[in-house]
């Protein structure tokens, strides 16, 4: 098994190397085929080793590779941690990879950059395996800023545009305060575990929780609560949780492939893995399960919000994946570990699915993005069309989709997660995810009305040149359609109820919810009939789609008049609650403003004028006064000489 | 009798003369060279009036010496003399002031 | 004939007889002269066969022991008991390779973009190569002192003479800082001989030495190495030396001249005054992380590229202060190695980074003459090869983990939570701050719109500097994914270094 696992991370790095470096040799069917046998390797051979480790019952592993260093015992290696979660996290992550490379061969074919495109998202499977695969903290975090390395790469990949290289540099800034408090977790282990292997750490878990730190000297906090809230600022950041979230709709910026592979399916849902591989360390702290849950909850409800009056195709999208990724949170935090892979798993088909069909329309239209420009594509783009219903159907949580198995499982194990107590927690929790079903249809319909139905807003020139894209790009639509629609039957059952990931996720007894709803759980139809007898999710998000056909199609006048009624709460959404703002005129510009006072008062004024040159002036002005001793004429020098002489004199004879 | 005090005297006399005229003459190079040579016959007397007083030849022996720094020191006063006269067109002390700070 | 026990005072005095040779061949006074050609090619085999030599040292070294290795030692002025007598171990071999690497690199990178007296530059650089080898290979007071202070007069001419407009004011700016420092060093030398009778440092280290006396001798060994590091507030000739001085000075500079001081610090302070160093452990601290925050703040602002790589280096040789100062603030387990050895690995990684990125200006500067940012913009797009390049160790200073950027403020950032959680607060701040003033230049200078008519004109990196950026990237790569030989090399020597410094000398 261990020469699979390293096939699966290399062969990509191997097949990135070759089409950056050697790009132009190879030429640019070259990079796609390299590139794409490189990732397809990598699938089917992830696909084995779920198959070994699941169907076959084999063992999970755990080995070093090669040791990077060792220092003060502190062993710092490089290494695999292959059991469940980890194979299910490589199957999606190589699986929507591949079908991002193939879809990539259409969507990018005209464009110069195209070598360096494969090269980057090749690295990107790369470096997005060695942070799933990773069994110590030093490979997680390596991962970690490598898919953010990654990220900005691609997001500024049209380097020529301002807006591009705007949004590459504050999505990495952004993910540096993410990482900034990553970090301070890492090092936290560090010190009170004294290790960065996994499996040690979490053997020392209840070691750490029974510790304080005082942070602020005579208020001692408990060790492993300020140890999860530092790794969960960094998941906060990767994963985009409010009030890091600034930078996922900016990243829209980046050629669209890589908005579905990593800005939708794979990378921003590291924080997610991330917390619930570590759920054995989370397990131990209430409180930070607290924070996790309310900045879970107040990203799903609020940036879905936003979604419902952005214009431009993609943010509409990424907004959707901001209040996605808060619901995976929410479960995170409610203990519900397997929910939120779970639903991570469904929304990485269909919200990759939703991206590439909005690439596809985005390319029939000559890259417009804007929905108010589109409208009656339905007859123009027939597959292009379904594929979009279906994935917007999972997306609002349509019952029997992947995405309503995931989600409704996700919002019962909220509902029973009665642990957190009965209450603010508790609240805004469960009403942010009952709401932001209603939210969650709204926006995505809104989308889907506009963009496929209604009127044709295009010009006319433009209107006889749309036509469906070519295979490349609908073969993966199809290939993402298929499990979006259907994988929710089988799998919600063993992920979700059943014991797939055995060891891998540990949750205390009392957290579990899931194992509670588990014991009501009798099959993926009863489910289906649960929701519906039970649960007022499906009937949310039926009037969530009506009021978009309402508003959208049947009344579409009324959308405004609205907007004028309410312009407190509409200018406020548009401004994105001013996160914007804050951020670039408040601490972008203060950290300037500080960088140029510190730089021109304390170095140039302070230390440099005062100081340094100032000394200098000073020897120089004392030099100035001096200097008028020396005459120059030899009778003053001579008199001197006399007096001095004198003087000596008079001292040697005087003492 | 005249003893060794006022020789002394006289060569304090000389050499307190000399002195001054070194600064106190302002103008003229030439009289500046003069006065050290004022100022090594006083020496010059002083070792004699010595030598005498403790029955000592060497202080003798000094002051040829000395006569004969004193003339090679005036040869090359005065050729140094001439040379900035060439140079500046003058020998007037006040002027000479390029070493001024 | 067997040298092998000489080998050090082989690598010192190769270089520096090369450049005297050099001098000697001269270039008759013209750069593109067929003598000019041969002088360059003599300099470039002189330190090859130097890195050649060091990379024997390297692979004759023995890791298990932290006594000194190649051993010499010769009688110079009996009277005073000054001895020649010179020694490498775990901190100073690493840093010989590191000069030894540069060099030939320096060497490459100045091939024909100096036009003036190309023989006494390249024979400054030689000479200066065999100084710093000299410095790192030191035991004994004098001799330290001697190479130390001889190692300003080249550099002092290289940025006087091939410097920029305002090199006159650099030079003198940077000379009298670095005097000053070193001069007190001497002192303090002379005040540890009339104790010991010697110049030899372990004869110092194991000096009896009162309190007063430590703190007396930490302050004046601070004053010496603060300003080589240089740390804040005695930061400022650092970026009007970089500013002003040659391509090469300027790689030379951040790559080598600053780790005099952070080696400083670890071969003399700590061993010699462990009681004094403990005594201004957290002022030491404060001024690193003070060097973190507010340089990081100020290179934000920079407009001109080499002062803001100036600024960078100045926050980045903050970790390494702060590395090597945390000892005490840590009560016991792992920590307090984690600190040195990252300091160290930041020395090692920074020299290479920070040549890299002066190297990167240089060759913008060689076609536009100008280091504004301003002046630049979209240089991706006629410079490709170039941008990638850059972009890479823009990252790597930026501590992207992969990159040996990473290594030591990985280390640094644990060893600093453990003796105290706003230490590492502060340290982390780097992530952001770092990332922020590098790519923002990025951003101005490699992306966006081609911003004018000279950048449109640029031409690709010839093959020269391809070989010497891609030579750069493969170590900062290599140390990066794989920091465990330079780690073994050092640990030994580190664990001593601790020990030294964590017992009492009153």
């Amino acid at each position: 098994m261990h020469g699979y696992h390293l096939t699966i991370v290399l062969a990509p790095l191997a097949a990135a190397i070759v089409a950056g470096l050697f790009g132009k040799k190879i030429g640019r069917a070259g990079a796609h085929w390299i590139t794409i046998f490189a990732v397809g390797l990598s699938f089917v051979l992830s696909a084995l080793v779920l198959k070994y480790l699941y169907w076959d019952g084999g063992h999970a592993e755990n080995y070093s590779v090669y040791t990077w260093a060792v220092v003060d015992g502190l062993r710092m290696e490089v290494g695999f941690l292959i059991d469940r979660l980890t194979a299910l996290m490589m199957v999606v992550v190589t699986f929507v990879s591949l079908m991002v490379h193939i879809y990539t061969v259409g969507y990018m074919h005209d464009d110069s950059g195209y070598q360096r495109f494969f090269s980057y998202i090749s690295l990107f499977t790369f470096s997005m395996l060695m942070l799933v695969m990773s069994n110590n903290f030093l490979q997680l975090f390596f991962g970690w800023e490598a898919v953010g390395l990654v990220s900005y790469l691609l997001i500024g990949f049209w380097f020529k545009r301002e807006s591009a290289i705007f949004a590459n540099l504050k999505a990495f800034l952004v993910n540096r305060v993410g990482d900034f408090g990553f970090i301070l977790g890492i090092a936290g282990i560090v010190m009170f575990a004294e290790s960065l292997d996994y499996a040690t750490v979490f053997a020392s878990g209840p070691a750490i929780a029974a510790q304080n730190i005082e942070v602020i000297s005579g208020v001692p906090w408990n060790a492993m609560t300020l140890i999860c809230i530092l790794l969960f600022i960094g998941a906060m950041g990767k994963s985009a949780q409010a009030p890091l979230h600034v930078w996922l709709p900016d990243s829209m910026e980046g050629p669209t492939p890589i908005s579905a592979l990593i800005h939708a399916a794979t990378m921003v849902t590291a924080g997610i893995f991330m917390v619930a591989r570590m759920s054995p360390l989370f397990e131990l702290s209430e409180t930070a399960l607290a924070v996790v849950v309310v900045i879970g909850a107040i990203t799903a409800f609020f940036m879905g919000l936003l979604g419902i009056v952005q214009n431009d195709i993609k943010r509409v999208i990424a907004y959707s994946t901001l209040s996605q990724l808060g619901y995976m949170t929410v479960a995170l935090g409610v203990s519900a570990y397997g929910a939120a892979i779970f639903h991570l798993m469904t929304h990485a088909f269909f919200k990759a699915l939703l991206f590439l069909a909005a690439g596809s329309v985005i390319i029939a239209l000559h890259h417009e993005q804007d929905i108010r420009k589109m409208g009656g594509l339905r007859k123009y783009m027939p597959i292009t069309y379904w594929t979009a219903l279906i994935g917007s159907l999972a997306l609002i949580g349509f019952p029997g989709s992947a995405g309503f198995f995931s989600k409704d499982a996700l919002i019962e194990a909220v509902r029973e997660s009665h642990w957190h107590g009965q209450g603010a927690v508790y609240w805004i929790a469960y009403l942010s995810v009952m709401l932001g079903v209603f939210v969650t249809a709204l926006y995505t319909f809104r989308l889907f009305f506009l963009v496929f139905h209604g009127k044709e807003r295009m010009d006319e020139k433009m209107r006889s040149h749309v036509h469906e894209s070519p295979w490349v790009v609908t073969g993966p639509l199809i290939l993402l359609a298929i499990p979006s629609a259907v994988i929710g039957w089988f799998t919600i059952a063993p992920v979700v109820f059943g014991n797939f990931f055995g060891t891998s996720i540990a949750v205390t007894e009392r957290h579990d919810v899931l194992a509670q709803l588990g014991r009501e759980f009798h099959g993926s139809w009863e489910f289906i009939l649960h929701a519906f007898q039970q649960s007022p999710v499906v009937y949310l998000a039926a009037a969530g789609a009506v009021t978009a056909w309402y508003f959208y199609l049947k009344r579409p006048d009324l959308p405004d008049v609205i907007s004028k009624k309410l312009s407190g709460l509409y200018t406020l959404l548009v401004h994105k609650y001013y996160f914007d703002d804050l951020y670039i005129n408040g601490f972008a510009a203060g950290g300037r403003a500080a960088g140029k006072f510190l730089w021109q008062k304390g170095d140039e004024l302070l230390i440099d004028g005062i100081i340094v040159n100032g000394t200098a002036n000073t020897i120089g002005r004392l030099a100035g006064i001096l200097r008028q001793l020396q005459t120059g004429y030899l009778y003053d020098y001579a008199f001197a000489m006399i007096i001095g002489l004198t003087l000596l004199l008079g001292w040697m004879l005087w003492f | 009798m005249i003893g060794l005090q006022h020789y002394l005297t006289i060569a304090a006399v000389l050499f307190a003369l000399s002195v001054a005229g070194i600064f106190i003459n302002r103008r003229n190079l030439i009289l500046l060279l003069m006065c050290i040579e004022l100022m090594l016959l006083a020496v010059n007397f002083n070792f004699i009036a010595f030598s005498r007083h403790l029955g000592d030849e060497t202080g003798q022996i000094f002051v040829f010496f000395i006569l004969t720094v004193a003339a090679a020191e005036a040869a090359i006063g005065l050729a140094i003399l001439i040379v900035i006269f060439r140079s500046r067109r003058t020998i007037n002390v006040r002027e000479l002031d390029s070493m001024k700070g | 004939m067997d040298l092998t026990h000489l080998i050090l005072s082989i690598l010192i005095w190769v270089p520096i007889l090369g450049g005297v040779a050099v001098l000697i061949v001269g270039d008759d006074g013209d750069a593109s002269s067929s003598r000019a050609d041969g002088m360059r090619v003599l300099v470039l085999l002189v330190s090859l066969l130097t890195f050649v030599l060091s990379v024997f040292v390297y692979s004759s070294f023995d890791t298990t022991t932290a006594d000194m290795q190649f051993v010499e030692r010769f009688e110079w002025i009996p009277e005073l008991n000054v001895y020649y007598y010179l020694g490498v171990d775990g901190i100073s071999a690493p840093l010989i390779l590191l000069t030894t690497f540069m060099t030939p690199l320096v060497v490459i990178a100045g091939w024909d973009s100096i036009r003036t007296r190309p023989a006494q530059y390249f024979a400054a650089f030689l000479i200066l190569e065999g100084l710093m080898i000299g410095v790192f290979s030191a035991l004994d007071g004098v001799l330290f002192y001697v190479m130390w202070e001889a190692m300003l007069v080249p550099m002092f001419l290289i940025i006087g003479v091939w410097g920029g407009e305002r090199r006159i004011y650099a030079t003198i700016k940077f000379f009298l800082y670095t005097f000053l420092g070193s001069v007190l060093m001497l002192v303090a030398f002379i005040y540890l001989f009339t104790k010991t009778g010697t110049f030899d440092l372990f004869a110092f280290m194991e000096a009896p030495l009162g309190m007063t006396e430590q703190k007396l001798i930490f302050i004046a060994f601070l004053l010496a190495f603060a300003v080589k590091v240089p740390m804040w507030p005695v930061h400022t000739w650092l970026p009007d030396a970089h500013v002003e001085a040659p391509t090469g000075g300027s790689v030379i500079l951040a790559a080598i001249m600053l780790k005099m001081g952070g080696y400083g610090f670890v071969r003399l302070s700590l061993p010699i005054v462990p009681d004094g160093s403990e005594y201004f452990a957290g002022l030491m601290i404060a001024l690193s992380l003070i060097a973190v925050v507010y340089i990081g703040m100020v290179a934000l602002m920079q407009q001109d590229m080499k002062k803001l790589i100036a600024y960078s280096s100045i926050a980045h040789m903050g970790f390494v202060t702060l590395g090597f100062f945390l000892l005490w603030s840590i009560d016991s387990g792992m920590g307090a190695e984690l600190g040195m050895t990252g300091g160290m690995v930041q020395m090692i990684s920074h020299g290479l980074i920070s040549g890299a990125l002066f190297l990167c200006v240089g060759v913008l500067y060689d076609r536009v003459h100008s280091r504004q940012i301003a002046d630049y913009g979209g240089v991706a797009n006629t410079m490709p090869v170039f941008a990638s390049f850059m972009v890479l160790f823009a990252m790597a200073n930026a501590g992207l983990p992969g990159t040996s950027g990473f290594v030591g403020e990985f280390m640094v950032i644990i060893a600093s939570f453990k003796a105290n959680f706003w230490f590492a607060v502060l340290a982390a701040s780097i992530l952001v701050l770092g990332a922020a003033y590098t790519l923002w230049m990025i951003k101005r200078v490699i992306y966006g719109e081609v911003a004018n008519d000279d950048v449109a004109e640029l031409k690709d990196l010839n093959q020269r500097e391809f070989i010497v950026l891609g030579l750069l990237a493969s170590a900062v790569l290599l140390i990066g994914l794989w920091p465990g030989p330079l780690v073994d090399m050092m640990s030994v020597t580190i664990d001593q270094l601790v020990e030294y410094a964590g017992r009492s000398k009153l």
